[in-house]
């Protein structure tokens, strides 16, 4: 790869924080009126709109970082499948409640110890946006958090579910500490943190919540799945982009 | 303003000031977006036309449209004709709801934001609000996301009345 201007790297990375939350609130979206239970489907969908509007005001920047005129719009919905730089975790389908609540939980934990980290980033709007979300995402993962532990120590049934949706999304885990140049050109800038830094301390954070919940930590340790911050996808993603992107594919331009 | 009437610099901007604050919040109404704390500055530009700086509550709430377009209506009835810039840092907190909101809180049945933020809650800690209208501390979570973002559920296991939660930010 040839050189990459700070500012090219800083679009890259906003475009893949962006495009992981607005992809998994896309995905948490799905279960509006169609959770468990009313508690649930509120939680749920109102934790798709805090990542919706995490999303919202990381693509503003991405575009205005880009300067080619591309709003948050053009970005959120205008991109072929490719270009999507969203770790494959967040395109998980909801699948069973256990699913949705590990996925959750892996997400969220990653979430937090990132914005926390990035609130102290050299980019000041950066700083901003993250200092904001970051308040919001632990309330993230206290849900997850507790529901995980209600479902692993609950019945037989619960816990079987629980432990069978750590092993999906199990290989899932090394994608979100992936380091590429992009990342080292912004961890030497002082504006991001190295992606492998907060590994660490997503690990700290999941062991004594898999320990209330009595699964074993060692279902986390597999061979990881790679590639989905260079745009690869699951086969779920089209799926996602035929939905998401209908509208505006349809009528383009269109506003309401 | 009413035209032709003498108004200084100031006095307009403590006019603006008085209006923007009292448009009531659309979720909450019996909260002013004073008691909440979002109005941040009102500021007059260059060409005389104001900014009002506003803080978002929450990154996605759907409120944050309907809050900027109801201050800008209501200044504008009033012969101000203002934009709206959105303040994202400081972030907003709940320390930022004023004393008098805190009780009209309690007196529509939401319990106000009990432990001061800006501390990370701990993982497993508890630290429950008191029952609005019997004031007992023995209540119990129903969930950590109410009616929207900004509230949990909460039940009083005293007089058994279920009610919202303003959670800390």
């Amino acid at each position: 790869m040839g050189t990459i201007s700070q500012n090219d790297a800083l679009f890259e990375y906003l475009i893949r924080l962006a495009d992981d939350h607005f992809i998994l609130g896309h995905r948490l979206s799905e279960l509006c009126g169609h959770a468990p239970m009313l508690e649930e489907d509120l939680a749920l969908s109102n934790i798709a709109l805090d990542m919706i509007g995490q999303a919202r005001v990381l693509y503003q920047y991405a575009g205005e970082v880009e300067g080619k005129g591309r709003d948050e719009d053009g970005l959120a919905f205008l991109r072929k499948e490719h270009e999507y730089h969203n770790l494959m975790l967040v395109e998980r389908p909801n699948a069973d409640f256990a699913h949705t609540i590990v996925r959750q939980l892996f997400f969220s934990l990653y979430a937090e110890t990132l914005w926390q980290a990035l609130a102290v980033s050299n980019d000041h709007r950066l700083a901003q946006i993250a200092a904001k979300a970051h308040k919001e995402s632990i309330y993230h993962v206290r849900h997850a958090a507790e529901w995980l532990i209600r479902l692993g120590d609950g019945t037989a049934e619960s816990a079987a579910r629980a432990k069978n949706a750590v092993v999906t999304m199990a290989p899932h885990i090394g994608e979100m500490f992936e380091c590429d140049e992009y990342t080292t050109l912004l961890s030497e800038a002082g504006i991001i943190v190295d992606p492998s830094e907060l590994e660490a301390a997503w690990r700290e954070s999941i062991n004594p919540i898999f320990a209330e919940a009595a699964i074993d930590v060692a279902l986390l340790d597999v061979v990881p799945l790679t590639g989905a911050r260079q745009g690869e996808h699951t086969e779920a993603m089209g799926h996602i982009l035929a939905e998401l992107q209908y509208i505006q594919r349809t009528y383009p331009g269109c506003q309401w | 303003m009413v035209k032709g009437a003498q108004v200084t610099k100031d006095h307009a901007l403590e006019m603006a000031w008085e209006i923007a604050t009292k448009v009531p919040d659309p979720e909450i109404p019996v909260l002013t977006l004073g008691d909440l704390g979002v109005v941040r500055a009102i500021e007059t530009v260059k060409d005389g036309r104001l900014v009002v700086k506003l803080s978002p509550t929450y990154s996605g709430c759907p409120a944050v449209q309907v809050i900027e377009d109801n201050v800008k209506a209501a200044l504008k009835t009033k012969g101000f004709d203002c934009r709206i810039e959105r303040s994202i840092s400081p972030p907003w907190t709940t320390d930022w709801i004023s004393e008098e909101g805190r009780e009209k809180l309690i007196a529509y049945g939401i319990a106000p934001p009990k432990i001061s933020s800006g501390k990370k809650p701990a993982l497993f800690e508890r630290d429950n609000p008191d029952c609005p209208k019997c004031k007992s501390g023995n209540t119990s979570l129903v969930s950590q996301f109410g009616s929207t973002p900004c509230k949990a559920h909460y039940q009083c296991d005293n007089c058994h009345e279920p009610f919202d939660y303003f959670k800390c930010l």
